[in-house]
């Protein structure tokens, strides 16, 4: 997993590369400082990758640009795709041995693709997300996380269509989810709100909801089973969902969506109305389902060290954009300069 | 019933011919007649009092209603003279769509913030009540003439009316309040049906209250007005009770019909194609 992280490390790269220098200003200094920063070593790989150079060129480099700041954009732009081909080699023997396990269509691409995404505010028009581009690879916790209003939780309500994005926009299992029924497209993506909403009825009622849509009855076995998962008692079935607390009922909440047997689990800040006993419970759930269940999970948290906690791989997301997506254990090196302050702030 | 009907139309029979717009000093008697309603104006002038000392500022309002009701009430008196000498059943229907037409605007103003609120509405009490009358007539309870269809007609309408403007206005407010465990349901891969249920359920509870609570308590409380109309016609108290039973129990059919309609008719305008709460409808206010 660590490798897929750094892939896609070192694809959003380029693209912040060429942010970052266009953002810098003019002084000579600091081009050459930029430049300079760049092993030399990797120089000799430049040869033989020229014509994937002229790619990144055309794709990448703003006209704005001055003709001579492109020398060393061309250097920083040959160093990420060099680790690339390195992990694209190591990603290739991955997917060779995906294939035996799952299947060469299943295998292959991420679990979530999102290319292009926005969405702008219907009252005020507002942009909320500009052209978000993310893959969720499958059977990792994703984490995503930035500043307030930066768009984390209508992102993740974008992947079960609690609104309609853009057709092509979202994918999953290289599937446009626009083109799914919307209905098995949410037991498949199940959501867990901010702050977990009852039905009437029973700890038990609760949990049988979502099968019971489509005319299913779960045995008690099934759902004291369930409630095991997310680490509650099972004696807690037959209990008012009226009486529970809130830690409580966010596990409820949590087995009612595992009762739907779903791929893909999405998070939105599941924890911040809970207390750190209660939301140490949750992280635990999430951990173990994605260890027993190869459950792939999307989580929208406001904490840096929750995120360090349980993220497989994390996404920073700032006005709209994914400005860097990096493993958790390489968060303190964002270069973004709102990542920056966010992360020392928090 | 039916001789009892009978008895009753024929007494009114008996008022009613005496009554010619085209014959001599009709106007002038006519004109003497309105004398009591303008007396009874006086109970209007201490209201308006009362608002006044009280700075309760709704002088204005009370005197634009009296004036409007003097006036619509006139009118319609001409009018329904008018139909009621007709043969044709056409001026019962369209008396009727006039009515429903009228109702669905107020209902729909009621719950404004439903987009076409007006036309659920409308549609609504129309199905609701042309569901009631049909089958009242069909199995002989009321002949289908105009002295008897309209007056019915209206207050099934009106009470109708009420009754779907209170369902609408209360199951937008109660799904956008409740938005949480709407879109939990949503989620979970429910239908706006199936995730709105409680909502409805508790939007019709709460709508059709008054007309069970009415029928729980009519002749203990008050005499309903078509019952005292009778009475004070002239008829008697045991054959006016007959007739306000029917009233009653046509009521509470129209309403519920209305009502339960309106909410099939409402999810249509508060989720998209796609099941999704239509944010545009619940932004309001």
């Amino acid at each position: 997993m660590r490798r897929l992280g750094l892939s896609l490390h070192h694809d959003t790269s380029p693209s912040f590369a060429a942010l970052a220098c266009n953002q810098r200003p003019p002084p000579n200094g600091t081009v050459h400082a930029c430049s300079k920063s760049r092993p030399p070593q990797l120089e000799p790989g430049k040869v033989g990758k020229k014509p994937i150079k002229k790619t990144m060129r055309i794709a990448r480099i703003p006209t704005s640009i001055p003709p001579h700041l492109r020398l060393p954009l061309d250097l920083s732009a040959v160093s990420p795709m060099g680790s690339a081909s390195e992990h694209d080699v190591r990603e290739h023997l991955l997917d060779v041995d995906g294939v035996g396990e799952e299947g060469a269509a299943a295998a292959a691409g991420p679990k979530i693709r999102v290319r292009g995404l926005t969405r702008r505010s219907e009252a005020r028009g507002e942009e909320i997300l500009r052209g978000v581009d993310l893959d969720v690879p499958r059977g990792v916790v994703v984490g995503v996380i930035g500043p307030s209003g930066s768009g984390k939780s209508t992102l993740l309500r974008a992947l079960n269509r609690l609104w309609e994005p853009a057709p092509g926009a979202v994918l999953l299992d290289g599937v446009d989810i626009c083109g799914i029924d919307v209905l098995a497209l949410r037991r498949k993506v199940g959501m867990l709100f901010q702050l977990p909403a009852m039905f009437d009825g029973t700890v038990a009622d609760n949990v049988r909801y979502g099968p019971q849509l489509q005319g299913k009855k779960l045995t008690d076995a099934e759902v004291q089973s369930l409630l095991s998962l997310a680490d509650l008692d099972p004696a807690l079935c037959s209990k008012p969902a009226s009486e529970l607390s809130v830690g409580q009922a966010q596990r409820v909440a949590l087995a009612r969506t595992l009762a739907n047997d779903p791929e893909v689990l999405l998070l939105d800040e599941p924890t911040s109305a809970l207390d750190p006993i209660s939301t140490q419970n949750i992280e635990e759930a999430i951990v173990r389902l994605k260890k027993t269940r190869g459950l792939t999970t999307v989580m929208v948290s406001h904490s840096v060290k929750q995120i360090q906690r349980i993220a497989d791989l994390v996404c920073l997301l700032v006005a709209g954009e994914v400005v860097e997506v990096l493993p958790p254990s390489e968060l303190s090196e964002a270069k973004h300069p709102m990542a920056r302050r966010f992360l020392e702030l928090s | 019933m039916m001789a009892s009907m009978a008895a009753l139309l024929q007494r009114l029979l008996v008022v009613v011919n005496q009554v010619d717009p085209g014959a001599p000093g009709f106007w002038r008697e006519f004109l003497v007649g309105m004398l009591k309603p303008v007396a009874a104006t006086a109970v209007v002038a201490m209201a308006v009092a009362l608002s006044f000392t009280q700075r309760l500022g709704l002088e204005g309002e009370m005197l634009y209603a009296m004036a409007r009701a003097f006036l619509q009430l006139s009118v319609i008196g001409f009018v329904l003279q008018f139909i009621f000498t007709q043969k044709s059943a056409a001026w019962i229907l369209l008396a009727y769509l006039f009515m429903v037409t009228v109702a669905g605007y107020t209902a729909g103003q009621r719950a404004r913030h439903v987009p076409r609120g007006k036309h659920i509405a409308a549609v609504s009490i129309l199905a609701g009540t042309s569901v009631t009358m049909a089958l009242l007539v069909a199995l002989r309870v009321f002949p289908f003439t105009p002295r008897y269809i309209i007056p019915v007609a209206g207050m099934m309408v009106g009470n109708a009316m009420t009754v779907t403007g209170v369902t609408m206005k209360k199951l937008r407010e109660d799904v956008g309040m409740q938005r949480g465990v709407v879109e939990t349901a949503l989620a979970l891969g429910a239908t706006p049906r199936q995730a709105t249920a409680r909502q409805v359920r508790r939007s019709l509870v709460i709508a059709l209250s008054p007309v069970i609570d009415n029928a729980k308590t009519v002749g203990l409380i008050a005499l309903p007005g078509a019952m005292t109309g009778l009475i004070m016609g002239g008829a008697s108290p045991l054959e006016a009770i007959q007739l306000q039973i029917v009233v009653m129990n046509m009521l509470m059919g129209a309403s519920t019909v209305s009502s339960i309609l309106s909410t099939y008719l409402c999810w249509p305008a508060f989720f998209t194609g796609a099941f999704q709460l239509n944010d545009a409808v619940f932004a309001a206010d």
